[in-house]
């Protein structure tokens, strides 16, 4: 059973015309595209297409060359130390997990809540219980992360994204480095947040979430996005036949 | 025998004056120290290019200064530019820049040590870079110095007697005064090394209960 949600939510994200190149490497050759609220929108395309820069330049981690960014007709570039207040809005998972290793799982979800949102401890402690809660991750409350599987690390650093309320999320091949098996895990929750209405940008290879869940994949090859449909177009109409090989490069198996 | 407790009842009363002006020298150096060495630590890391040049040049310059020399500077030195310092102060000051160099290089070893994904996830929640520094980086960084950061606390102990020479009557020095006035040199350099040996021992055992206390499971090899 396919489910896509309703995409008539008003525009939140404006991507216009991004370009960065690293020394001679022109990684990202402009590219644009909108996000409307709720929707999930994957990226997928060969490796080393910029996929992953380009979700780094929407919250600024990697600033571009040139283009812009909006977040809700505010804009995110040369926003200079208003960065802080953008990324709060704009929160990434990462393939790494890139957790705090020296605070707990609580603590993870709190010390933004505390440092950047400036709560009490006490409003810090229920709201990261909630969060982790949502990610089923109760019990390992008091877990350090080098305590937590792979895929319960991914689901902390989910719940630490979630813990900001950002108006979107960034994942950046947020299942790159588990098993099939932690993978399934970290989709299950990832699914469930696309269908609560989350707004979602992710960067995958798994091409069964990419169709099952995606409003629209974008197929990004050499710094641009080359082709961009709903699953059931691309999986239907002739003229992604781009995309269809990619594609069947993951289902020969 | 009853000469023996006679010298001691003597000897006592010097050594403990001498004892008490070590642990000061100590519990007012270590704290700074640390703290210069975090300062020195951050500012060659993620200073711009002239702080960063600076406090490069700066652990250069103290690490490559024999610590003799520099309390002379200091204290002998310093007065003809018109910089006067009691001896205690000086000795103090001495102590705190050479510790701090020393310190850094190893606060620095932990910084680097952090991956750079844990600044990068702090930024993306909307820490600044100071926030990200503070809450993130740092618990890590010092945790990972510590076992650097003792040896060179157990450095300053032993280096405190370094202060005789500028005329600080510390322990050391409170019993090359009382050795030469009795003529009792080998029993109480053996008793004042045995004081320093003491010393050392309680504070490795406090270190250990530190590093014990803040360990984190998974982390720093523990």
């Amino acid at each position: 059973m396919v489910m896509h949600k309703m995409t008539d939510g008003e525009i939140i994200l404006r991507v216009e015309d991004i370009h960065k190149c690293y020394g001679e490497t022109e990684v990202l050759k402009g590219v644009s595209f909108d996000v409307r609220r709720g929707e999930t929108k994957v990226f997928i395309g060969p490796s080393g297409t910029g996929k992953s820069t380009l979700l780094r330049c929407i919250n600024q981690l990697t600033i571009p060359d040139s283009g812009s960014i909006w977040l809700n007709d505010e804009e995110v570039t040369h926003a200079g130390p208003l960065i802080n207040h953008f990324r709060q809005k704009i929160g990434m998972v990462f393939q790494n997990f890139n957790l705090f290793d020296h605070l707990t799982a609580i603590g993870n979800v709190e010390i933004a809540l505390i440092r950047v949102k400036g709560m009490s401890k006490a409003d810090a402690r229920k709201k990261a219980l909630e969060e982790l809660g949502q990610v089923g991750l109760l019990d390992k409350a008091n877990a350090y992360p080098a305590e937590l599987s792979g895929g319960q690390a991914q689901r902390l650093s989910i719940a630490r994204a979630l813990a900001m309320d950002p108006e979107v999320i960034l994942f950046d091949e947020p299942t790159s480095s588990l098993d099939p098996e932690l993978t399934r895990e970290v989709l299950e929750v990832m699914k469930r947040l696309a269908r609560a209405g989350m707004t979602m940008l992710v960067v995958t290879h798994e091409m069964g979430f990419a169709l099952s869940v995606a409003n629209e994949i974008l197929f990004m090859e050499h710094g641009k996005i080359v082709e961009k449909g709903s699953p059931s177009e691309i999986q239907t109409s002739p003229t992604f036949a781009r995309t269809r090989m990619f594609l069947g490069t993951f289902q020969d198996d | 025998m009853i000469d023996l407790q006679f010298d001691f009842a003597i000897l006592l009363p010097p050594l403990y004056q001498g004892a008490l002006m070590t642990f000061a020298l100590i519990l007012v150096s270590a704290p700074f120290g640390f703290l210069n060495g975090i300062g020195i630590a951050l500012g060659r890391t993620y200073g711009n290019w002239l702080v960063s040049r600076l406090c490069h040049g700066y652990v250069l310059f103290f690490k490559g200064c024999p610590l003799l020399l520099l309390l002379f500077i200091i204290y002998f030195g310093l007065p003809s530019l018109g910089i006067t310092f009691t001896a205690f102060t000086s000795a103090v000051i001495g102590f705190i820049l050479c510790n701090g160099a020393y310190n850094s290089e190893y606060i620095r070893g932990g910084i680097q040590s952090v991956s750079s994904g844990q600044m990068t996830a702090a930024l993306s929640l909307g820490m600044s870079r100071v926030q990200a520094i503070r809450s993130i980086i740092l618990p890590q960084a010092l945790r990972k110095s510590l076992p650097g950061l003792s040896n060179e606390f157990i450095y300053l102990i032993k280096y405190s007697s370094l202060a005789y020479m500028i005329t600080v009557v510390e322990i050391t020095g409170a019993g090359n005064i009382i050795a030469a006035k009795y003529f009792a040199f080998f029993e109480i350099f053996i008793l004042i090394g045995i004081f320093y040996l003491a010393l050392v021992t309680v504070a490795g055992r406090v270190i250990a209960s530190i590093e014990k206390k803040i360990a984190i499971p998974g982390f720093g090899g523990v």
